[in-house]
């Protein structure tokens, strides 16, 4: 069986698992592996940029709240329904990830993580601003009413689960689709040796343009999604924090494998699920992991299982 | 007060703003500058620092000279020892790699946050300054004689806001006179401008990379203890301190210790100044654009070489 | 009498003082093969990288198939036609044989995967790395992943290839197989290849072009090049 063949099975296979959860789960897992696989999107498009193109951005959380605030502010003011302010979070995302881009990949390696830190803060910090209209910290409340789509009421925990899981297998499968193209091998060529890709006749600046909006913007879908499916927009969302936990769940999961972001955002979720039983200081195994994962294991566990057992993984 | 004595007094607050900064920016700058790395855990020395002095002074037991004494000179040398342990464990390791040591500081970061965090708790908590006399200053006016001085109510400074300055003056002349003159700073200079020579000459490189590391630590340490009598020690003061290195050493240049000085006095009195005319949140996302726009268009700042 | 496929007008490079290089006047007619030789620091990867278009020059033009080309990245170069092989090996390491090659072909032939594969046998073929089209190319000897680089060159199908020193490090044997390889080669492209190892450049080199401080010393055939040997003999190191 070809490689590619394994692959989508596997993944198939991930999705029907994920799908029959559904039914299988109690209520409070149930609930959180919604919300895992609203990260784990968020993730996938982190990793796209990471993983596959070799960007280490640290600000994707204003593309996360790109597509969180485009999403809420156009139902709380605008008065758009769901499906037309989801549309408008992708929007959003896709416009500030063209004009982040455009200015931060004349920089590359460490300049270009700080400066993706520092257009995060501004967006953060903006948003805290015009607390007016975004209501800032505090954030907003989506009301249940208006989270109806197309007659399906998103709050309701199974309608919300198999959205979520719609949101996770179209990002996933996406990703899959990209990566096989032409382009998507660029990208990983400009990851292993961007000179010598310049070299082979590519615009290595336009695919990373184009990797940056791609990434932009599937994080600004989750971002929207999250928003829509929990009912509540707010700028903890847009703050730093936001920026370092997909690249803890990608890293910890596999940077450059599709599967590794699942198993990060999830293993990371319930680790910090249940430090948080402890103390108020859970966000320390979040730095302890990300210390073990750089000393210990840089390929992350899918990088691992890649390595060791299925070479085939994509 | 008048528009002349609120600058004034902005200033003056602005300085010292500046000479906490260009401490720990000068910390930050070094390690850039010597081991090509940076340390995103940078401003959690800076808040070990302060909280190491609640701790030593309320140990000594009450406040007075003598409790904040011992916070100078214990606190720094604490962090900076924990700094290089840190370093030997973990940047050593991963080889000095640029971008997995952003990656291990960002986990250290969280790691020596949370841990105050736990034993400190959430509460800011001060620490009453050595000596606190307030000295009042004068301003010029006008006078049908011509300009005369006289002393605006509210225009003043405490001695202790004068201490800091001059601390830090002190520390940073020390600084730049031992990278200048003596053996150590001739070594630092070496292994900076060439690691594998330097190793050939028979330098130790790992363990001058942990002095550095160590040493930059401290100073941001040395920052922490003197802002705390006027800031409160708080877990999370790292990141805003963090924050305006980072704008600092990228404007004066990454590396270059005199373009960090001549920022950290830049942005420390424009940050006085802009606060008194701007919201601090408007002033700070200016800051942070002005960072990302140097980088991308004048990457080694206003003061460095280009093509490092 | 066949047109240059590729010229240079008075092209320049200074860093700061120091004049990499000056005015040179430079014409290479289609379907031959040039050497471009000279000592150390005479200018010649210099020269080369504003040809490919990795360094900007101070002054001068660089025209390639009639079109000034002084102004377009090097990307844009290599799409209209140009081919380069870097002085230190250059490949993906981390990535198969065959990926390596396919992403050389694959800007011309982009979807399609029959003829990606077919021109990815071809080039292996050429350079006799075909039974390794699975290995990892980190995995490769130097002297493989010199081949590699050409395979790479080759899967391009370029007007132009433009060779630094890719004897370098290679074995007698390697060596030879290589001479026969740009024969082959120069029937459908032109040859530019920097070169230090003398007795390539006799062997394969219709034409020679020295360059010193970074002016153009002498042109002519290997044969003239060498008679003025006596002359240059202080500047030629290796023979």
């Amino acid at each position: 069986m070809s490689g590619a063949r394994r692959a989508l099975i596997l993944h198939a296979g991930v999705v029907a698992a994920l799908f029959a959860l559904n039914f299988l789960l109690p209520a409070y897992h149930h609930g959180n592996l919604a919300r895992i696989m609203v990260l784990a999107s968020y993730a996938i498009g982190f990793n796209l940029l990471l993983g596959y193109t070799g960007l280490l951005s640290l600000g994707h959380a204003m593309f996360f709240a790109a597509g969180m605030y485009g999403m809420g502010l156009s139902m709380r003011y605008l008065g758009f329904t769901p499906g037309p302010a989801f549309l408008a979070g992708l929007a959003a995302g896709a416009a500030v990830s063209l004009a982040v881009g455009v200015l931060a990949l004349r920089t590359a390696g460490v300049a270009f993580m700080i400066v993706t830190l520092m257009f995060a803060q501004a967006a953060y910090l903006v948003i805290l601003l015009a607390g007016r209209f975004t209501r800032g910290d505090e954030g907003f409340v989506i009301r249940q009413a208006e989270r109806v789509f197309l007659g399906v009421d998103l709050s309701d925990p199974g309608n919300r689960y198999l959205a979520a899981l719609l949101l996770f297998a179209a990002c996933m499968f996406l990703m899959l689709r990209l990566i096989g193209l032409p382009s998507g091998r660029v990208l990983v060529a400009i990851r292993e040796n961007e000179e010598r890709a310049r070299l082979l006749g590519y615009d290595t600046f336009a695919h990373k343009l184009y990797a940056v909006v791609v990434s932009g913007t599937i994080s600004a879908a989750a971002g929207a999604a999250y928003g829509l499916l929990f009912g509540y927009v707010g700028a903890t969302f847009a703050s730093v924090q936001y920026s370092i936990l997909p690249l803890l769940w990608v890293l910890l999961g596999g940077a450059g494998t599709l599967i590794g972001p699942l198993i990060g955002t999830a293993l990371m979720f319930y680790l910090i699920d249940l430090s948080s039983g402890l103390t108020s200081a859970y966000m320390l195994i979040a730095g302890v992991v990300l210390v073990l994962i750089t000393l210990f294991a840089p390929q992350g566990l899918g990088g691992e299982l890649r390595r060791r057992l299925w070479p085939w993984l994509p | 007060m008048e528009l002349g004595p609120h600058i004034f007094l902005a200033v003056i607050e602005g300085a010292v703003t500046a000479a906490v900064l260009a401490l720990m920016a000068s910390g930050l700058s070094l390690v850039f500058g010597v081991m090509r790395v940076v340390n995103v855990a940078h401003g959690e020395f800076y808040m070990l620092g302060a909280v190491a002095a609640w701790f030593v002074a309320s140990g000594v037991g009450g406040a007075g000279a003598t409790a904040f004494v011992a916070a100078l000179v214990v606190a720094p040398v604490a962090v900076g020892l924990l700094a290089a342990a840190a370093d030997v464990t973990v940047l050593k390791r991963i080889g000095y790699d640029p971008e997995r040591t952003i990656v291990a500081t960002i986990g250290l970061l969280y790691i020596l946050q949370q841990l105050t965090l736990m034993t400190f708790g959430p509460d800011a908590r001060p620490v009453a300054p050595p000596f606190n006399a307030r000295i009042a200053l004068p301003w010029v006016e006008w006078a049908e004689a011509g300009p005369a001085l006289y002393w605006p109510w509210g225009l003043s400074v405490t001695a202790y806001k004068l201490f800091v300055i001059g601390a830090a003056v002190a520390v940073l002349a020390a600084l730049w006179a031992m990278m200048a003159r003596t053996r150590l700073g001739l070594t630092m200079r070496a292994t900076q401008l060439d690691r594998e020579m330097a190793q050939a000459f028979g330098i130790p490189v790992e363990r001058v990379y942990a002095t550095v590391f160590g040493l930059g630590a401290g100073l941001a340490a040395l920052a922490g203890v003197l802002i705390v009598p006027i800031q409160q020690a708080h877990y999370l003061m790292g990141g805003e301190a963090l924050l305006l290195s980072f704008i600092v050493v990228i404007i004066g240049g990454l590396g270059s210790l005199a373009g960090t000085l001549a920022a950290a006095v830049l942005i420390g009195l424009s940050d006085g100044i802009v606060s008194v005319f701007f919201s601090p949140t408007l002033a700070k996302i200016m800051a942070t654009l002005l960072v990302a726009l140097v980088l991308v268009f004048r990457p080694q700042g206003l003061f460095g070489a280009r093509g490092r | 009498m066949s047109s240059a496929i590729l010229s240079t007008r008075a092209l320049s490079k200074s860093f700061g003082g120091l004049r990499a290089v000056q005015e040179v006047d430079f014409e290479l007619p289609e379907g031959e093969i040039r050497a471009l030789i000279g000592p150390n620091g005479a200018g010649k990867t210099t020269f080369v990288s504003m040809l490919i278009g990795r360094l900007e020059p101070s002054a001068g033009s660089v025209v390639f198939k009639g079109a000034d080309v002084t102004g377009l990245p090097a990307h844009a170069r290599v799409a209209l036609g140009m081919a380069y092989t870097f002085q230190i090996t250059s490949i993906f390491a981390r990535l198969s044989v065959e990926e390596n090659v396919a992403l050389a072909a694959r800007r011309r032939l982009g979807r399609d995967r029959a003829a990606v594969a077919a021109e990815v046998d071809r080039a292996l073929g050429e350079v006799g790395l075909g039974p390794r089209k699975g290995q990892v190319a980190g995995d490769l000897s130097y002297g493989h992943q010199r081949l590699l680089e050409i395979a790479m060159g080759l899967a391009q199908r370029p007007r132009l290839l433009i060779l630094d020193e890719p004897t370098q490090g290679l074995a007698e044997s390697e060596i030879a197989d290589f001479q026969r390889l740009i024969r082959a080669l120069s029937e459908e492209t032109t040859i530019l290849l920097i070169e230090h190892n003398m007795s390539v450049v006799r062997a394969l080199a219709d034409r020679v072009t020295v360059l010193n401080f970074g002016e153009v010393l002498a042109e002519g055939t290997p044969a003239e090049i060498h008679a003025n040997l006596a002359v240059q003999a202080a500047y030629l190191g290796t023979g």
